[in-house]
């Protein structure tokens, strides 16, 4: 199956699911690439596409937390393959900066496990039912979500001084 | 006389530790000598890289790259570089890819050949890794020769190379080849074939195909466990599709398929199918060709995304790369392959005893600086 045509299946099966026509920062409309969707209904569209016979994305290839700006909401990507058809699908999830929240997906793949403690780590994003949702990356009692585009570093963590990121290469 | 139930005891493995390959922490529940669960303690090296990326211009990522898998820094520009051209729709000169795929196979066995070798230090087998650092030295050598650097070599730039090769490269990688090739047999011998070392590996950390692809393990853990996958093959990039090679896959010759012995069998075979690669890249190398002509003078993206995935040396080496039409990134994610290789760990080894671990985290080859990236 081509790829535009298991995106199109997506919207066939779960049109109630579907954020789409919001407009992107990036000049990219939800088309043959992507399909976004609202984050309610992602658990059980999530274990649709592992089980269904004819998409089997049995694969959950990476999570991609973004933040698209200081005063825009954060987006939560979700790229899986099926390694019976050969086939892709990306997934995105805008939740909103105040209170971001998806339903985790680790009982669907075990992997996203880890891919979500990474993205809570550094986006602040909560999975709700993720078994184990904590930091993974930094420390456990460090503050903030580093890469949201209005974090600030702290001056000092327990007594040592954080080096200053030189900005504006442009 | 009954089994006795004694209380569980934690033991702490790492930070430092010679078998943990970096710094890494496991976290171990044992009930006496068997081990119940192991809770894996990440993120001692993380450099940010993600966020410096966020203040680098498109080419100043590329040094940032060889920094997080150390051991396979080529196939780490290589898989960047990809995802970069294919963004911008850059098409880069013939003898600037068959380059990059010699150097990439290159670097693929040197990276085993660590693999192999510290996996017989992990099992308590000397010997066979200071056999395969001599040859790994060569490798460094050619390196070295072509970009000055052994290690970290931002050697491939969007849209090019850093440099030429030099005057002789080409003959000496053939002198490699032809001594590097009668060694695996030694290897094998020392190694792979050593009764010691297939009672310590055979049927030990059994990972299933389905339990892998659930944890999204890739390269050779995956084709351990039987599952004929390599991105080289499968979705092939660069120019991958004009090489004659197999992909071995695990068959479970010593034990079951899957196993610990499997997962060293099928990287050791994948040493002698990058050896052909290199010799038909070497003899389809064209002569003539800049490795400067298609490098853009400033890389600025498009507005989008691209996620893009090559076959490192330890697997699916993906890259998801955002740009707001800017000249640097607005995101740069890296996939990485020991990152999902680990986090298999806890459900393979629980039920093996505390020296099995070693073996079974060795077997992985995990690297953690791509880890914590």
């Amino acid at each position: 199956m081509m790829n535009a045509a298991v995106t199109e299946q997506i919207r066939e099966r779960f049109p109630q699911a579907l954020a789409e026509g919001k407009g992107d920062l990036f000049g990219e409309t939800a088309g043959e690439d992507f399909v976004a969707l609202a984050p309610e209904p992602w658990l059980d569209v999530a274990r649709w596409l592992r089980d269904d016979p004819a998409l089997k994305l049995d694969s959950l290839q990476c999570i991609t937390g973004v933040d698209l700006g200081p005063e825009q909401p954060l987006e939560v990507r979700y790229n899986l393959h099926s390694m019976l058809h050969h086939h892709h699908a990306e997934i995105r999830i805008v939740v909103p900066r105040e209170d971001p929240v998806v339903p985790s997906v680790a009982e669907v793949w075990k992997i996203a496990d880890w891919f979500e403690r990474e993205v809570y780590d550094l986006f602040g994003v909560t999975f709700t039912g993720h078994p184990n949702l904590k930091r993974i990356l930094l420390p456990e009692d460090w503050e903030g979500y580093p890469l949201r585009k209005d974090y600030t570093e702290p001056e000092t963590y327990h007594g040592i001084v954080v080096p200053k990121v030189k900005t504006g290469w442009e | 006389m009954g089994i006795v139930h004694g209380e569980e005891m934690v033991l702490n493995i790492g930070p430092q530790h010679p078998s943990t390959h970096g710094v890494l922490r496991l976290h171990v529940q044992t009930d006496g000598e068997v081990v119940s669960h192991i809770e894996p303690v990440i993120g001692y090296l993380h450099r940010c890289f993600e966020k410096h990326c966020e203040h680098l211009t498109y080419e100043q990522v590329i040094p940032y790259t060889d920094r997080c898998d150390y051991i396979a820094s080529m196939n780490n520009n290589f898989g960047y570089v990809v995802a970069m051209e294919e963004f911008l729709g850059i098409q880069v000169p013939e003898r600037v890819e068959y380059i990059r795929v010699i150097m990439a196979e290159l670097n693929r066995i040197a990276s085993h050949l660590i693999a192999l070798g510290t996996y017989g230090l992990d099992v308590g087998a000397f010997t066979p890794f200071l056999y395969m650092f001599r040859d790994r030295e060569r490798i460094l050598d050619l390196f070295e020769l072509t970009c000055g650097a052994r290690l970290l070599y931002n050697y491939m730039w969007v849209g090019g190379l850093s440099h030429d090769l030099p005057v002789g490269f080409v003959d000496a990688c053939y002198r490699f080849l032809d001594d590097f090739e009668p060694n695996l047999k030694e290897y094998h011998d020392l190694l792979m074939y050593n009764k010691i070392f297939i009672e310590r590996t055979a049927d030990v950390g059994v990972l299933p195909a389905e339990v892998a692809i659930q944890y999204g393990v890739t390269g050779p853990n995956l084709r351990g466990s039987g599952v004929q996958w390599d991105l080289r093959k499968n979705e092939p990039y660069s120019i991958y599709d004009r090489f004659d090679f197999d992909i071995p896959v695990g068959t479970g010759q010593m034990g079951s398929v899957g196993d610990c012995w499997d997962r060293y069998w099928v990287r050791a075979q994948e040493m002698a199918e990058s050896v052909k690669i290199i010799r038909q890249a070497l003899q389809d190398l064209p002569a003539e060709g800049n490795v400067h002509e298609a490098l853009p003078r400033k890389v600025r993206a498009p507005k989008g995304s691209i996620y893009k995935r090559t076959e490192s040396p330890r697997g699916d080496l993906g890259y998801y790369i955002i740009s707001d039409g800017k000249g640097t990134p607005f995101r740069v994610k890296m996939r990485s392959p020991a990152f999902t290789a680990l986090s298999v760990l806890s459900e393979i080894a629980s039920g093996w005893m505390i020296s099995d671990v070693i073996a079974i985290l060795g077997s992985l080859d995990i690297v953690l600086g791509e880890i914590d990236r």
